[in-house]
This record gives structure tokens, sequence and C-alpha cells, in this order.
């Protein structure tokens, strides 16, 4: 379960979280909705561990273990994935390379034995089909030249290998057209199951008629100001933000 | 596939401030007096039992050494150096033909187990009699590697000598090729690095003691990677390697030089040269893995490597291409060059220079173009961490007769922390009108969102630094033959340990 109580945080003497209380209890898939700059990539950054914010109070812990008393690598090691809004360029390293690292890495944390090229290769090529990945997409430089589509997709790609136990998918929806709308829910629902938790932060309610949420949460000014059943998400995009009002 | 995993592991045993190939072998040297002056240089060449024209050859180098100083022009700094207060000379005691490896200096073969040399191979450069033999069917799936083993300054053995000699290749020690193949050496010694070109070199003209001799004949590819490792091993002892590359029309070679050195507390001085020769198409590769002690956290007794390098494509088609992955040495000064006399000749330069903690590094190349239209590609890759310093000089001239000569630069220079520096200078003399240069340069920064990403997906900080750093180098690392791609790959990575956090 992900567990987040009373949590604040700054960044440049900011405060942009201004005590956010939410769980997520194993096996549901909450949504989080909410206007633009209102705190939801923060959010998640502060749950991975990115440096520059500091945290001014309140507690998150995944299964028990206090994830702001760890490193980033120590929380994926846990089973914490974030899907990236922006996923970074990493020029000249290439795509399979970087997979098959970070797997390795990964295993090795939970004392598995790595995988050598080949049986890398058969289980990435694998989730890629049916991620209607072509399959150069290994060759290329991690996110180098991808269109947004494919970098997104290349977000659930890593997701479907590193099998995390909590996922957080930060507008993996935006800029995606139906078709990889409907491929991209369908590699998070093949996840969905009693191990497997996911916070789907999206801006449109689209998304929630493929990814049915167990919970709705709605971040305003860097509060959840109204939660709710996937009935919630119908009700925002019917009459937008303006009918929430901030708590 | 880059076996990043092995280098996760290479990484996890090496600990900071720590050397991993710092070790020292202890073996009875025959020394030579300390300092230099033309005794010194007539006690060389009687050692080496070497005829008279070589005599006179160094006793010219010396003389033109004594009128000439050190350069002060590159960007590196580094106390006075004593020249008087060193050994020119040292040699492993002889030891004719052991019959087995239980013959051999358990010494030697612990330096070359730490050198990660296979079994198999140490024999063969110990020099047991019969290791080098090849097996008749060739049951070995990848392409064998010679090695020659400059242990010190003696070549201590020569293997896969007889298959090569099938083919009429010569891969031997430079003192062996002067008893052997003297006409050969007297042709082109110095015909590309002549003694007085720069102070350096004019040393090393002098007091050569040993390096490799290759000569590949008309028509002939190669049929394997030839390979030096070289070790500096004595206290105090300079190392001043001479190697001679002919490759004759239509043939092809690949050599790889590689190097790691014992920790010690004493500055070293290195002052090699190496000379290619390539006719009408051929093409010679010379890959540099350069890895020696480049001193502690406060760059206290590392590594001087002053090198002269240069290559000269003589017939028409004809290419040389160097790549060069420096890791090591406190101060590095280096510019493999070539010269471009053969009408479409082709020159190439890849190159990743590292320097962390206190090392410098003032690495580039120069083409000269002078036939029509040769072409020459310039790739480097400079990565400074901690205080270290890196800078790329280069020069591409392009003389009036070499129409339709083109050159393509690149420098790419990437910043670890802010008390390091990288600096690019590139000369540019186009006297032709209808050359093409081209030339391109790039500053960057590891990037924290680069970073972050690569340690959410549970690479540890050191980790995505070093793949970060490989990305970066890839252009270059992918001209590197596979044996060595590998080590290049760890030593990218060992060398920017503490780096980061
Ligand atoms: N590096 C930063 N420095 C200062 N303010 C920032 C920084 N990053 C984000 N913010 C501010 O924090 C607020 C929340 O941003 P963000 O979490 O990205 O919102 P959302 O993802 O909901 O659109 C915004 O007002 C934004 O301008
Ligand atoms: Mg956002």
């Amino acid at each position: 379960m992900l567990k987040i109580e009373g949590l604040t945080a700054e960044i440049d003497g900011k405060e942009i979280l201004k005590g956010i209380d939410l769980e997520v209890p194993q096996g549901e898939v909450h949504a989080i909705m909410g206007p633009n700059g209102s705190g939801k990539s923060t959010l998640s950054y502060v749950l991975a561990g990115r440096e520059g914010y500091e945290i001014t109070g309140g507690t998150a812990s995944f299964n028990g273990h206090d994830l702001l008393a760890m490193e980033p690598e120590e929380r994926a090691a846990t089973g914490l994935f974030l899907a990236f809004q922006y996923p970074v360029e990493l020029p000249g390293v290439g795509n399979a390379n970087f997979l098959r690292t970070a797997l390795n890495a990964q295993r090795r944390s939970k004392g598995e034995p790595e995988l050598d090229a080949m049986q890398f290769l058969k289980t990435a090529r694998a989730r890629m089909k049916e991620l209607s990945m072509p399959e150069d997409m290994l060759k290329r430089g991690v996110n180098v030249g991808f269109s947004g589509g494919e970098k997104k997709r290349n977000e659930v790609l890593q997701m479907a290998l590193l099998q995390p136990r909590v996922a957080i998918l930060d507008e993996t929806d935006s800029g995606l057209d139906i078709d990889a709308l409907k491929i991209v829910a369908d590699g998070v629902n093949a996840m969905r199951g009693p191990d497997f938790s996911a916070v789907v932060i999206t801006h449109y309610q689209r998304l929630l008629d493929y990814i049915v949420p167990d919970r709705v949460h709605v971040l305003m000014g860097g509060r959840i100001v109204q939660t709710g059943g996937p009935e919630l998400a119908k009700q925002l995009e019917a009459s937008g933000y303006g009918s929430v009002q901030a708590a | 596939m880059p076996a990043v995993s092995e280098t996760i592991d290479a990484v996890a045993s090496v600990t900071q401030g720590t050397y991993k190939y710092g070790f020292e072998t202890e073996i009875d040297m025959e020394f030579a007096p300390k300092g230099l002056n033309e005794d010194i240089v007539r006690f060389i060449s009687a050692k080496k039992n070497e005829p008279a024209w070589l005599l006179e050859w160094r006793l010219k180098a010396f003389a033109l050494w004594k009128t000439m100083e050190e350069p002060r022009w590159p960007a590196v700094s580094y106390p006075p150096i004593d020249y008087q207060d060193a050994y020119y000379y040292a040699a492993p005691k002889k030891k004719v033909g052991p019959k087995s490896l239980d013959e051999v200096d358990p010494e030697l073969l612990r330096t070359y187990e730490k050198l990660g040399i296979p079994l198999k191979e140490q024999a063969i450069l110990a020099g047991v009699e019969g290791a080098g033999e090849v097996p008749a069917e060739g049951g070995e799936a990848r392409m064998p590697v010679a090695v020659d083993a400059v242990f010190d300054s003696v070549s201590v053995a020569t293997s896969y000598k007889e298959r090569l000699a099938k083919e009429g290749i010569i891969f031997c020690s430079i003192s062996e090729a002067v008893q052997e193949h003297p006409e050969l050496v007297r042709q082109y010694l110095g015909s590309v690095v002549p003694q007085g070109d720069n102070f350096f070199a004019a040393l090393n003209s002098a007091v050569f003691t040993d390096g490799s001799f290759v000569y590949i004949p008309k028509g002939v590819r190669c049929p394997m990677e030839l390979s030096t490792y070289f070790r500096i091993n004595a206290k105090s002892t300079g190392q001043f390697e001479r190697t001679l590359i002919i490759a004759e029309a239509g043939s092809h070679v690949s050599y790889l030089e590689g190097c790691t050195a014992p920790m010690r507390d004493e500055n070293q001085l290195h002052a090699a040269v190496v000379e290619l020769v390539a006719m009408d198409d051929a093409t010679i590769k010379y890959s540099t893995v350069q890895n020696w002690y480049p001193g502690d956290a406060e760059g206290r007794g590392g590594i001087y490597n002053f090198v002269t390098k240069r290559g000269a494509c003589r017939g028409a088609r004809s290419k040389i291409s160097w790549t060069q992955v420096e890791t090591g040495s406190s101060i590095t000064w280096k510019y493999p060059s070539c010269i471009l006399q053969g009408d479409d000749s082709v020159g190439e330069f890849y190159s990743v220079a590292i320097t962390n903690n206190r090392q410098q590094a003032d690495t580039g190349t120069k083409m000269f173009h002078i036939g029509r239209n040769t072409r020459s590609t310039i790739i480097s890759k400079g990565i400074s961490a901690g205080h270290g310093q890196n800078t790329y000089r280069g020069l591409v001239k392009i003389s009036p007769k070499a129409s339709g000569a083109r050159n393509f630069t690149q420098c790419d220079s990437l910043l670890i922390g802010d008390q390091c520096g990288a600096h690019t200078v590139p000369y540019i003399e186009n006297r032709c009108m209808t050359a093409k240069v081209e030339h391109e340069a790039t500053t960057s920064r590891i990037a924290e969102d680069q970073l972050f990403y690569c340690r959410q997906r549970g690479l540890s900080e050191e980790d995505a630094v070093g793949l970060i750093v490989n990305g970066f180098c890839r252009e270059v690392l992918k001209e590197l033959p596979m044996e060595f791609a590998v080590e290049a790959q760890k030593l990218l990575q060992i060398s920017l340990e503490g780096s980061v956090g």
C-alpha cells in the first residue's frame, strides 16, 4: 500500500505540495486529475526521490518502507516506478543496453539472477510486440529522436519489463492518438493484479475509459480537494475544474 | 551488446583511491647508471648489439636533443623534470627458453595474472617453447590476438609468430627487427618522425630501448589483431618505446596498444614514438587504450605521457585511422597525426580523453592534407571531472595542391562537477580554394534529469554516470576492436570513480 500523510514540499522556497493525504491499497488503480500547475508532477517526483525538492513535512511509505528516507534507486528497488511526463533522452546509450542494465540492476537488488543478452532480448521483443513497438527502437538511443508517442510507449515498455509493484504514470496519455492510447491502456491493464497498484495522473477522462480506476482524486493548489469513484472523472469532464471548490 | 553489467562489476571491485593495476613486480634488473650522456647512448646501443649506423643515428638524435627545449605551449603544468635523475636502460634478467610455465619467474606470471592475460597467452608471453603454435584445425571462433609484451624495456616474448610468418608478416620487437631486418628498419626509422622533430621525439630517438615492429607485405590482410601490452615496471625508469608499422600496397592491419602500470610515488616519464607508413591502398588501424597510473587524488605519482605518433599515407587511397581512449597518466601530451600525401588518402582520429582529480590532458591531432581529394575525420570526446583539465588541440592544414580536400572535425566536451575545465583549440590553415573544412564543437554537462531518470530505473549514481559517459563516447568506442571495446568501457567508468555525489 502506498500511503501519503500530510506531505508538504517546496522548491526554491516556494511551497508546492501543501499537505497531501493519499492511500492506494495494493491491487488498486487510482487516478489523479487536476489543472496544470497544481502539483501533480511535483508529487510524482517527490515520491520517486528527485533532488531539488525540500520535504517540509508529512510522510510517504510503500508497504511499510519509508520512501522519503531512501535514494531514488532504492525506491525503484522496492518496486516504485515512475513513467515520466517528459521522458529523458540519453544520447548514445542504446535503448536495449539501458533497459537491460536497469532490469539487471533491479534483479540484483532482489537477489535474482541477471539476464544475459539473449534472454533479455527474448523478453523485450515479446513485450514490444504487445505494445506495437518496432524492433529498431531497441537499437536507437534512449528516447533520442523518438516521437512523443514513441517516448510514452517506451515508458510503458520499461514498466512492463521492470514489473513494478506501484507505478506512477504522469500524463502518459498526453499527446497520444486513440490507437496509441489503447495500447498504453492495455499495457497498464495487463499489469493489474493483487500485487500491483498504480497512480494514473491525467488531464483527460478519456484515458479512464480504458483504464478504469478504483478511485479518482482531484489535486488543486497542492492539495487533494475531492475524491470519488470513476464517475467523478466524467463529472469533471462535463463541468470542468471550476466546479470543484478548493478546500 | 556492450557489457555494462561487467562495467558495474569492475566498479564494485575498485574502491576509491586505489588503482586496480597498482602493483609492482620484483624482478632483478640490469641497470645502466643513472643519467643521460653520450656514454649512456653508447651503452644502450652496445647492450642491444646494434649496427654502427644505428648508433650514429642515436648519437645524432642526442646531439639534437641537447640543443632543444621542452615544449611550453601545451596547457599542462608540472615541476621541472631532471633528466639526469633517471635510468635509461632496464631489462629483466635473461632466462633463455623456459621449458614450461613452472620455469618462468612466478613474479612475472603474477603480473600477467593481474593484467587478466589468459594462461595460454601467459605461456606464450613468457617464451615457453612450443606455446605459440596454433592448432592446425583453426577451432577458434574469435579472431585471435597476437601479443608482443613490452615488459619494462625488453620484449619478453612474441606470439603467433609462426602463423604470421606464413603470410610473410613480420611482427617482432624493434630490437629483433634491427637484427633480423636491418634494411627495413634503416629505410623507415625516422622517416615519419625525424630525430629532431620535437624535444621528446629526439630524446626517444637517442635512448629508445624497445617497442614493436610490424611489416605487412603487399596485398596481405593481417589475419589477426596485433597487440602490445606496455608496462612500466622499474622505479624511475623512463620508457622510450619505439614502434614502426609498415603496410605495403594493398595490405591491411589492425594494431592494438594497451597499457596498465604499477602504482609508485615518483613521477615517471614516458616518451614514445610511433611511426606508421601506408602505401597505395593500404589501411592501418591503430587503437590505443591508455591506462597508466594517473596519480592519487592530489595528483601525486602519476605518469607523464609525452608521445609522438604520426602516420604517413604515402600511397594513393591509403588510410590511417587512430582510435584512442586515454584514461590514465597524470599528464598526457599527445597528437596522433596523419600526413595525407597520397591522392584520395584518408586520415581518421577518434579520441576519448578523461581527466579526473588532478589529471591534465592536452591532446588532439594534426591532419596534413597534401594530396588531392584527401579526406580526414576528427571526432574528439573530452571528459573532465574533479579538478581535471582537458584540452583538445588540433591542426588541419591544407596545402594549395590538395584540391578537393575535405575535413570534418567534431569536438565534444562533457563536464562533471564545477572544478574542472575543458578547452578546445582548433587551428585551421586552409590554402586551397576547393577544400572544405567543417568544425563543430559542443560543451555539455551531465544533466540532473538524465541522472534521475537512470536512478529511477534502479541504477546507482555511479552506474548512471558510467552509462551516460559511455553513451557520450559511443561514436569513438564503436571504432575500437571488440577485444578493446569492453575493456575501454570499464576504464571509462573506473576513471570517473568518486567524481559524483
Ligand atoms: N523547478 C521549479 N522551480 C520553481 N517552480 C517550479 C519548478 N517546477 C515546478 N514549479 C512550479 O510548481 C507548480 C507545480 O508544477 P507541477 O508539479 O509541474 O504541476 P502539474 O504537473 O500539476 O502541471 C507550478 O506552479 C510550477 O510552476
Ligand atoms: Mg505535470
